[in-house]
């Protein structure tokens, strides 16, 4: 099994925590990963990419068109990051208005669940059902339970299923 | 000990901070900065794990940090000193002797490297350093062989006695990897000092004897098994050639060798320990190959060494000089080298949105009062998020930790022997203030620099996600610790004129500002000092503390983009529909600090429902 996934948005939209959340699904059930992060200055507000490389790989980048699955949470990344997707590949974005890829208001439906930053989790959902992933939803419940605190929990869950369509 | 592997998911720096724990490393020192920060912080985080005693540190500077760990290692104990690339440029000076003297128990500096940049100010490369130091340097190729290095570095400096660099990149730093975890070692060391004045304090009388005897052990270092380069043999259809790649490069290389059905296809070296070169290994290039490709992070470090006729790489221009390597343009460099087909070219990297202020964020509001005042000063300023302050026209200079305030003198003595000299506004941000700015403070009251320096002081370290900082009396381990105020600080520097405000109050820090200007130009003026003072917002106790209020843009509004393109707030942006400004309320935090802005006071706030 091997996939490539990118994750794209900009600094706070939980980049990062669906990168993990991705990342660990692939831990649990045990296959490598390898993941490239974007840390630092770029985090303020700026555009960020993630890579997730599934299976057996040695290095977390991707070269341009070799992406399994593009993750898109700013729509306006698109110009910036499409070329690393494959031309068959999943592509899923959060937007509200149509184009290309399949297309979710996951942060209008983040904010009806309390919080726009939710909007990472609703794609997730998305992707999931899509079956665009390696992984199931019950490998995403489970690496959410891994890694999100206690407090914000019930809400997580909330949006990977309303992204599922639950 | 159970049979069960501990596998846990581990960026990097988490992989290598868990790794220091369990190679018994007891003393942990570091400056925070992007992208070697997260590595204390899983020492500290992490700490529990330990089974001896460990001292963790958020040191002041990344000298003080290497001082700190080189005394402990005296004693015997394991230390690490943690710091960026750019961050040995400061420590520099006791990292160069160190080669030198040596230690007693393993030294490591772990020293991160950006190739790119992508978060610093030069893409400077340790393992050239190393080279100029003399001081063996390892280049791990993935977070999992990072923390393998660890407890192996130890041994090698424990044998030699020489400080060891462990030189991980960016995408070895902020990587993800499953990593297996291991049992702590319990070394049980007593701290026990064995005076050697003759080393501990070398003079010159002392110093060829310990350069000659730092030369032997780098011979024999450069020889040693564990660290000579790993060959992956190739099935002999391209004879005499080799690939040889370091670092990250190395993982690069194997994924796209693989993509492209060449993973045998010819002889691959792996650069363990980039300096000292195995003299054993570039016998071997220099003898059983004629077309070598040398790939490798930043400069030409393996290249240089290996001075072979037929190797190609940054010096001959067949791999670029500067910038990432990344797999895209390791690619074309193969596909040059192989004679493959030529893959497209690479797309001009396009970078997107670029990084701005978070909204509410204090020092947002000290530029923007900073440049309606003094609309023809010049600013320098420093290193950390502020730097972001050129997106608002209020930042005309960033050289590196500290420099701001030396610079804003300089500009000074320069206009000022011409006769009449421009405000000269200096922004530093308070963590930095400590880092490098309370010599170049003093240096500009006694020479009688006529400047505002301007402390922008938000508690935290926050580009590097808001590690403590010496005036909040608080310890790397979350404990007490004593505070170290700024104000004494300033005024024992010589300083006469020295005030505080919160930038949130625009009309008084303007009022200061003007203030300041004044005592510049007085006859017995010199330098003003402005503590601009709001904590920072990703700080959750400062959002909570402070009053958020509906912020909203009304139809008055005459869609100038002032507070678009001026204030650059990122809750605010153009409505493509209607063609005003639009508050866009998911990112808002409701400071209010851009209603002054609109010329047409569009920007209304009211209390939240």
């Amino acid at each position: 099994m091997k996939q490539q996934i990118i994750v794209s948005g900009i600094g706070g939209q939980g980049v990062l925590f669906l990168t993990r959340v991705i990342a660990q699904a692939a831990v649990d059930r045990g296959i490598p990963v390898l993941t490239a992060e974007t840390h630092g200055m770029a985090q303020r507000g700026g555009t960020v990419l993630s890579t997730i490389k599934v299976g057996d790989f040695h290095s977390p980048l991707i070269r341009s068109g070799q992406a399994d699955v593009g993750l898109l949470l700013w729509e306006a990344n698109l110009a910036v990051h499409q070329g690393l997707l494959k031309p068959e590949g999943h592509l899923l974005i959060n937007a509200d208005k149509p184009g290309p890829g399949m297309r979710v208001d996951a942060g209008g439906l983040a904010r009806e669940l309390g919080n726009a930053v939710l909007s990472n989790l609703v794609l997730l959902g998305l992707a999931v059902r899509e079956g665009a992933l390696f992984c199931t939803a019950a490998d995403c419940e489970q690496a959410i339970r891994t890694l999100a605190p206690e407090k914000f929990l019930a809400q997580n869950l909330a949006a990977l299923h309303r992204g599922m369509g639950m | 000990m159970s049979d069960v592997k501990d596998i846990q998911l581990l960026m990097g720096n988490e992989a290598m901070g868990r790794g220091l724990i369990e190679a018994g490393c007891q003393i942990a020192a570091a400056y925070p900065g992007t992208p070697s920060t997260e590595i204390l912080q899983a020492v500290i985080d992490r700490r529990a794990e330990a089974v001896e005693p460990l001292h963790v540190e958020w040191s002041v500077n990344e000298k003080i940090a290497f001082e700190v760990a080189l005394a402990a290692s005296y004693t015997g104990k394991r230390a690490a000193a943690i710091m960026k690339q750019v961050g040995l440029n400061v420590a520099a000076d006791p990292f160069m002797r160190t080669a030198y003297l040596g230690v007693k128990g393993g030294l490591l500096a772990i020293v991160a490297d950006d190739p790119g940049p992508h978060s610093s100010q030069n893409e400077q490369d340790t393992r050239l350093f190393c080279l100029q130091a003399r001081v063996p340097v390892l280049d791990p190729a993935s977070p999992a062989e990072a923390k393998e290095m660890i407890p192996a570095a130890f041994a090698l400096s424990e044998q030699y006695e020489v400080a060891v660099v462990l030189r991980p990149t960016t995408r070895i730093c902020h990587a993800r990897q499953n990593v297996e975890l291991g049992e702590p070692v319990r070394l049980e060391r007593r701290a026990d000092f064995q005076k050697d004045p003759t080393r501990w304090a070398a003079t010159p009388a002392f110093l060829p004897a310990l350069h000659r005897k730092l030369n032997a052990k780098l011979a024999q270092i450069a020889r040693e098994p564990a660290w000579q380069p790993r060959l992956a043999p190739g099935d002999g259809s391209r004879p005499r050639t080799a690939l040889v790649a370091s670092g990250i490069v190395h993982g690069h290389l194997v994924d796209l060798l693989g993509e492209l059905g060449l993973d045998k296809a010819v002889d691959l070296f792996q650069v363990l320990m980039p300096y000292p070169l195995s003299p054993d290994f570039i016998a071997t290039l220099h003898r059983d190959y004629d077309h070598i490709l040398v790939l490798e992070e930043t400069y030409p470090v393996i290249e240089l060494q290996l001075a072979h006729p037929g190797a190609v790489g940054k010096q001959g221009g067949a791999v670029p000089r500067e910038g990432e390597l990344t797999p895209d343009i390791l690619h074309q460099v193969l596909a040059d080298f192989l004679a493959l087909p030529r893959p497209p070219e690479v797309p001009a990297e396009r970078r997107g949105r670029r990084p701005s202020l978070c909204p509410g964020c204090p020092h947002r509001v000290s530029f923007a009062v900073i440049k309606q005042t003094f609309p023809k000063g010049i600013f320098p300023s420093d290193i950390g998020c502020y730097t972001l302050g050129m997106n608002l026209g209020a930042v005309h200079t960033v050289h590196c930790m500290g420099a701001c305030i030396s610079q804003g003198a300089g500009f000074y003595q320069a206009y000022a022997q011409d006769g009449d000299f421009p405000t000269v506004v200096v922004t530093i941000g308070d963590s930095t203030f400590f880092h490098a700015g309370i010599p170049a403070l003093i240096n500009a009251v006694i020479q009688k620099a006529r400047i505002i320096v301007m402390i922008l002081d938000n508690a935290t370290t926050a580009m590097t996600g808001g590690q403590p900082v010496p005036h909040l009396g608080r310890a790397a381990d979350g404990g007490a610790a004593k505070a170290v105020a700024i104000e004494p600080l300033v005024r024992a520097g010589g300083v006469d004129f020295l005030e505080v405000c919160d930038p949130y109050d625009q009309p008084r820090l303007a009022e200061l500002l003007r203030l300041a200007d004044a005592h510049i130009r007085a006859p017995e003026g010199g330098v003003a000092v402005i503590i601009s003072r709001h904590g920072c917002l990703m700080e959750p106790s400062v959002r909570r503390g402070q009053e958020s209020f509906l912020v909203t843009i009304n139809a008055a509004c005459i869609a100038c983009r002032k507070c678009v393109d001026q204030f650059e707030c990122p809750a605010l942006l153009m409505d493509a529909e209607t063609g005003k400004a639009l508050v866009d309320q998911d990112r808002c935090v409701g400071c209010g600090t851009c209603i002054p802005v609109c010329p047409v006071a569009a920007i209304v706030k009211e209390k939240r429902p």
